[in-house]
C-alpha cells in the first residue's frame, strides 16, 4: 500500500503516519459481534407507545371517508389519527432547492390529507401499547376511496395528459439542459456515430434494519429527544425543530447503531415525522419501525431512468462529442430536503466524465408519477452515468473494431492534465485515469483473459469481459446543498479531549453506519496525538454532545470528518506539549508525544507518561505556573471549499459467463481499481468497495421494484425482490491508487459509493461482450434471464 | 381473542415459563418478553436470516417459528453463545477480517456459520457461500465473511 506524504510528527522522529494506512480491526465491532449493539428497536422505554400506519391501497385516490370507530375500540389502542390531526403538530414541507432552477413540488404532509398519491402512502396512524395491537387496529380502519387517474409511465407523465398535481400545471418536477455548443458540428464531421437507449429499473436500498425512530417528548421542558436511525442527526434536529415548532436547542437527535443506510436513511420520511409529532401530541415516547413490507412501499426507491445517449468518434477513435437525453421518474413528490432532482442532475454532470471530449449537449427531465418516491440512494446518478457512458463507448469500440481497453486509453483524460475542467464545468483537482486503466489491465491479466475468451468460445462457452471507468463525487462542498438553501451542513467538526487517564476522547459529527467511521477516526486521532489506538474512544451520533456537522452521505465522512479529527488532534498535541513543557520546565520544541508518553524529541527518552500529565493538569494545576492554563479539549472544523467536489476516479472490470439456453449470467470475477486519495484503513476500504460493488451487481442483475400499470408494487417483499446472496457473488479483487487531495492535510477522498457507481456498467458491458457473437445486445437493467433470452429471440 | 398458552423453554441455559400468545413468533418472544435483542428482525417472512437462533441444536428462523412451538425446547441465541464462548473463534475471525459493517445481520450470520463449523468438515469457499446464502448481508460484499468462516473451518490461508 502506498503511503502519502503526511508529516504528522516533526521530521526526525520515528512516527510519521502512525496508524494511517494500517488495516486495524474496528474496535466498535465487538458489541455487534455479540448481539449487544443498540439499534432503535432494541431500546426500552417506560410508557412507550407504538405506532402503525394505515397505508393507501391505491396509487392515486381521494380519501372520501375514514372511519376510526372500530379501530379506536381495539385492545390497547391509545389513539387513531388522520392527516389533519397530525398536521396540527407538524407543518408540511416542499422539497425544492434554489440552485436547481425551476424545480417544483407540492406541499407534502406527514400523513396524507384528502388524497393519496402512491400505494403505501400513510393515510392514518394507530397508536397502541404494542406494535401488534396497533397493526390489529389498522386492519379495523374503514376507508372509502375515490380512485383517481394513475400515471405510472414516465413518457405518459412527460406528455402530461393526466396531471398528478393540477396546481403545478404539468408533471415535470425539474428539467435541465446543457450545451457546450459545437455538438452538431462534431457529429457532422464524425466518422463513427453510435446511439443507444438504455433503461434502468427502479430499485431500493433494502437496509436490513428497517427505518426506525423513537421520539420522546418532554412536555415540562418542551423538549424532544429523538432516537433515530439516520445518517444526518443535525439535519434532522433542524427539521424536527422547524416542522414541530420546538426550539432547535430543545431537540436532541441520538443515533446509536444503524442497520444499514446507503442513502436510504438520510431523507425526511412522512411516517417518521408523524411519529415525532405524535410523541409531542401524546406527551410520551412513541416508536415506529418500518417492517419489510412497508419498507418496500415507503423507503425511497431510486434510479428509473430512460436515457438516449450518442457518441461521435473519429476513425482513429478520438471521442468528439457526447449527447444525452435522460428522463427519470420520481414518484409524486420531490423528497425533502435534498430533493429528487439531484440524481438526474448528476447524470447530466457525470456522463462522459472520464473522457477528454469537450463537446456535450444534455437534456434531462424529472417527472412525477404515482409510484413510491425516489431520491438519493448510494452513488446517486453515478451508476446511470457510468453505464450510459461505458455502454456507448463499448458500442463505439465495436463499430471501430477497436479493443475497448484501447479506445479508453486513447480518450481517458491524461494524468498530467490537471487541474481540468469538464464540458459541464466540473473541476477535477487531480485524477489518475490512465494509471487506473493500466493497473486494472495488469491486475485482471486482461490480455490473457481475452485469449482465454476466444479459446472458450470455440468450445461453446460464452464469456464476456466488461470495463467501466468512473469519476465520483466525494467530499462535497456547500455547493451541493447549502447554496440551494438547504440547511444541510457541508462542514464537520471534531472535539478531542485528553482525559486525566491519558485516554483521548473523540467526538465527531460524522455518524457510524457500520462503514468504520469510528475506527478510522480513532486511527487518525491516535496518529495525530501520538497515542496507541487502544487509548482512543470515539463518540458519534448525538447532537447534544458532538460538534455540529453534516453526517454520513456523499462519500464525505473520512475526507471531511477525518480532516477535522486530524486538525483537532494536531491542536491537542500542541496543547499537551505546552502542558508538558510547563510541568517539565523544558522548551516545547524539545518534546514530542510517542506511545502514550511525552518524550525527548531527539533522544526519544520518556519524560512523562500522558496519564501523569493528565493527573497534574486536571487535579494538581496548582503546581503549574500561575499564568498557565491547560487546554486539553480542542475542537476543529473542516469544510472543503476550493473545489465544489473532490472527485475520485476508478475503473472496474467484470468477467461473466452466459448460458444462452437459460439466459443466466454467472459472475466469475470482478475487479476494482480505485483512487480515493489517502487510504486510512485498506481492509475497511476494500470491504466497503466490495459491498458497494455487490449493490451495483444487484442493480445490474436482480433488483427491480416492479409496478403494475395501475401503480401496484408487485414484488414488495424479500422473497420476490431479489437481492444478491453470498452464493451468487464472485470474489472481488480490489486495488488502490493514492492521489491525495491537496485541499486537506489528510488527503482522503471518499470511497463509499465507488463500488455501486461502476459495477452495473462493467457488468452490462461484460454481458454484451458475451452476447456479441450471438448477435444480441441488452440495454435494460436488471439483466434478467428473461430479458437476455428475449434479446437472443428465444422467448 | 385470548389464545395464550403456558410455555416452558430453556433459553441460554435458563428455564423460563411464560403465558405466550399463540401468534407470537419465537424471535418476538425472545426480544420483547426476554429482552434478548441480539436476534434481529429483518423481514419477518423467513428470507433474510437475521433472526436465526438455535432450537434443540438446529438453526431456525425465529420469525418462522411460533414461541409456543418451543415448549420444552432448548433455545440458544447470540447472547448465550457469546457468553459460553462457543462463537469466540468465529467472532474473532469476523473481527479480524472486518466481516461485518452495520452488524445487523451478524448474529444470524454467526449462528449460520457456526452450524457449518460444528459439522466438523472442511468446506470450500463455494460451499461456505452456499451455506450462508440464507443470510443476507447488505453492507459487505460477503467476501470477508467467507474469508472469516474459511479461516475458522480450514485454518489460515
Amino acid at each position: 500500500m502506498g503511503r502519502a506524504e503526511l508529516p504528522l510528527h516533526a521530521p526526525g522522529t520515528r512516527v510519521d503516519r502512525g496508524y494511517i494506512g494500517e488495516s486495524v480491526p474496528r474496535p466498535n465491532a465487538q458489541r455487534l459481534l455479540q448481539g449487544r449493539g443498540a439499534f432503535i428497536d432494541d431500546l426500552r422505554f417506560p410508557r412507550l407507545a407504538h405506532v402503525a400506519y394505515f397505508r393507501s391501497p391505491y396509487a392515486h385516490a381521494r380519501i372520501k371517508r375514514l372511519d376510526f370507530a372500530a379501530a379506536q375500540r381495539g385492545p390497547g389502542v391509545i389513539a387513531v389519527l388522520d392527516g389533519r390531526a397530525v398536521a396540527e403538530y407538524c407543518t408540511p414541507w416542499v422539497a425544492v432547492l434554489a440552485h436547481l432552477k425551476g424545480i417544483k413540488s407540492p406541499p407534502q404532509h406527514a400523513i396524507a390529507i384528502e388524497r393519496a398519491c402512491w400505494q403505501g402512502e400513510a393515510c392514518a396512524a394507530v397508536v397502541a401499547e404494542s406494535r401488534s395491537q396497533a397493526e390489529d387496529a389498522v386492519a379495523l380502519i374503514e376507508a372509502e376511496w375515490e380512485e383517481l387517474p394513475v400515471v405510472t409511465d414516465m413518457d405518459a407523465a412527460l406528455a402530461g395528459k393526466t396531471v398528478i398535481h393540477p396546481e403545478l400545471g404539468d408533471n415535470i418536477c425539474f428539467r435541465r439542459e446543457h450545451d457546450t455548443g459545437g455538438v452538431d458540428e462534431a457529429f457532422a464531421r464524425a466518422d463513427v456515430v453510435v446511439e443507444e437507449t438504455f433503461h434502468f429499473g427502479r430499485h431500493t436500498g433494502v437496509c436490513l434494519e428497517g427505518r426506525a425512530i423513537l421520539a420522546d417528548y418532554n412536555a415540562a421542558e418542551h423538549s424532544l429527544t429523538v432516537y433515530h436511525a439516520t445518517q444526518a442527526p443535525h439535519m434532522m434536529q433542524d427539521i424536527f425543530s422547524r416542522h414541530l415548532n420546538i426550539p432547535e436547542a430543545n431537540v436532541r437527535v441520538i443515533t446509536k447503531d444503524v442497520g444499514g443506510s446507503f442513502g436510504i436513511k438520510v431523507h425526511v420520511y412522512p411516517d417518521e415525522m408523524a411519529t415525532a409529532a405524535i410523541s409531542v401530541m401524546l406527551r410520551r415516547p412513541v416508536k415506529f419501525v418500518a417492517d419489510r413490507l412497508e419498507s418496500f412501499l415507503s423507503d425511497i426507491h431510486a434510479r428509473e431512468h430512460k436515457a438516449r445517449v450518442r457518441l461521435a468518434c473519429s476513425r482513429d477513435g478520438e471521442m468528439l462529442a457526447f449527447e444525452l437525453d435522460d428522463v427519470t421518474a420520481i414518484g409524486p413528490y420531490s423528497v425533502y430536503p435534498r430533493t429528487s432532482g439531484i440524481e438526474g442532475n448528476q447524470v447530466v454532470n457525470l456522463t462522459g466524465g472520464p473522457y477528454r471530449h469537450q463537446k456535450y449537449r444534455a437534456k434531462m427531465h424529472v417527472v412525477f408519477t404515482n409510484k413510491n418516491v425516489t431520491c438519493q440512494y448510494r452513488a446517486v446518478g453515478h451508476p446511470i452515468a457510468v453505464a450510459l457512458t461505458e455502454g456507448i463507448v463499448d458500442l463505439a469500440a465495436r463499430k471501430l473494431a477497436m479493443d475497448p481497453a484501447e479506445l479508453r486509453r486513447r480518450n481517458l483524460i491524461a494524468d498530467d492534465a490537471y487541474p481540468y475542467t469538464s464540458p459541464v464545468g466540473l473541476k477535477f483537482e487531480r485524477l489518475s485515469h490512465q494509471r487506473a486503466l493500466a493497473k486494472l489491465l495488469e491486475v485482471m491479466r486482461y490480455g490473457e483473459l481475452r485469449a482465454e475468451q476466444v479459446r472458450l468460445r470455440k468450445q461453446g462457452i460464452h464469456r464476456g469481459i466488461g470495463l467501466a471507468a468512473m469519476i465520483e463525487v466525494t467530499n462535497p462542498s456547500p455547493a451541493f446543498y447549502g447554496v440551494g438553501g438547504a440547511r444541510i451542513s457541508a462542514q464537520d467538526g471534531a472535539t478531542l479531549r485528553l482525559e486525566p487517564s491519558g485516554m483521548v476522547t473523540v467526538l465527531s459529527s460524522v455518524t457510524e453506519q457500520g462503514q468504520g467511521t469510528e475506527a478510522v477516526f480513532a486511527q487518525i486521532a491516535a496518529s495525530a496525538v501520538g497515542v496507541t489506538l487502544d487509548k482512543v474512544r470515539v463518540i458519534t451520533g448525538d447532537t447534544g454532545v458532538t460538534p455540529y456537522g453534516g453526517g454520513t452521505w456523499a462519500s464525505r465522512g473520512a475526507g471531511i470528518g477525518g480532516e477535522a479529527v486530524l486538525q483537532a488532534g494536531r491542536a491537542l498535541r500542541t496543547n499537551v506539549l505546552e502542558v508538558a513543557a510547563a510541568i517539565l520546565k523544558m522548551d516545547k520544541a524539545e518534546l514530542d508525544i510517542v506511545g502514550n508518553a511525552i518524550v525527548n524529541r531527539l533522544t526519544l527518552e520518556t519524560k512523562l507518561p500522558l496519564a501523569e500529565l493528565g493527573r497534574i493538569a486536571y487535579f494538581r494545576p496548582d503546581t503549574l505556573p500561575l499564568d498557565f492554563q491547560s487546554e486539553l479539549t480542542v475542537t476543529r472544523h473542516y469544510t472543503p471549499r476550493e473545489y465544489g467536489f473532490t472527485f475520485t476516479n476508478g475503473m472496474q472490470a467484470s468477467l461473466v459467463e452466459l448460458d444462452p439456453d437459460s439466459g443466466f449470467v454467472k459472475l466469475l470475477r470482478h475487479w476494482c481499481v480505485e483512487d480515493s486519495g489517502t487510504v486510512i484503513n485498506p481492509m475497511l476500504a476494500d470491504e466497503q468497495l466490495r459491498g458497494g460493488i455487490v449493490q451495483g451487481i444487484g442493480a445490474a442483475l436482480y433488483e427491480e421494484c416492479l409496478y403494475s400499470p395501475d401503480g401496484q408494487l408487485l414484488n414488495g417483499n424479500l422473497a420476490d425482490y431479489l437481492v444478491p446472496m453470498a452464493g451468487e457473488m464472485p470474489d472481488i479483487v480490489c486495488a488502490h491508487l493514492e492521489t491525495p487531495t491537496r485541499q486537506s492535510q489528510l488527503g482522503a477522498k471518499g470511497i463509499g459509493e465507488a463500488g455501486t457507481a461502476g459495477a452495473p456498467g462493467a457488468i452490462m458491458n461484460a454481458i454484451n461482450d458475451a452476447l456479441a457473437p450471438l448477435g444480441a445486445r441488452v440495454t435494460q437493467m436488471p439483466f434478467t434471464p428473461e430479458r437476455i433470452l428475449k434479446a437472443l429471440r428465444k422467448v | 381473542m385470548e389464545h395464550a398458552r403456558e410455555t416452558t423453554l430453556t433459553v441460554n441455559g435458563t428455564r423460563v415459563t411464560r403465558r405466550i400468545e399463540a401468534r407470537l413468533h419465537l424471535v418476538d418472544f425472545l426480544r420483547e418478553e426476554l429482552g434478548l435483542t441480539g436476534s434481529h428482525i429483518g423481514c419477518e417472512h423467513g428470507v433474510c436470516g437475521a433472526c436465526t437462533v438455535r432450537v434443540n441444536g438446529e438453526i431456525v428462523r425465529g420469525c418462522l417459528m411460533l414461541a409456543v412451538q418451543a415448549d420444552g425446547c432448548t433455545v440458544e441465541t447470540i447472547e448465550g453463545l457469546s457468553d459460553s464462548k462457543e462463537l469466540a473463534p468465529l467472532q474473532r475471525a469476523f473481527h479480524e477480517h472486518n466481516a461485518l459493517q452495520c452488524g445487523f445481520c451478524t448474529p444470524g450470520m454467526l449462528l449460520a456459520a457456526q452450524d457449518l463449523v460444528r459439522s466438523g468438515r472442511k468446506a470450500t469457499r463455494e460451499e461456505i457461500r452456499a451455506h450462508i446464502s440464507g443470510n443476507y448481508c447488505r453492507c459487505t460484499g460477503y467476501q470477508a465473511i467467507v474469508d472469516a468462516i474459511a479461516e475458522v473451518i480450514n485454518g489460515p490461508r
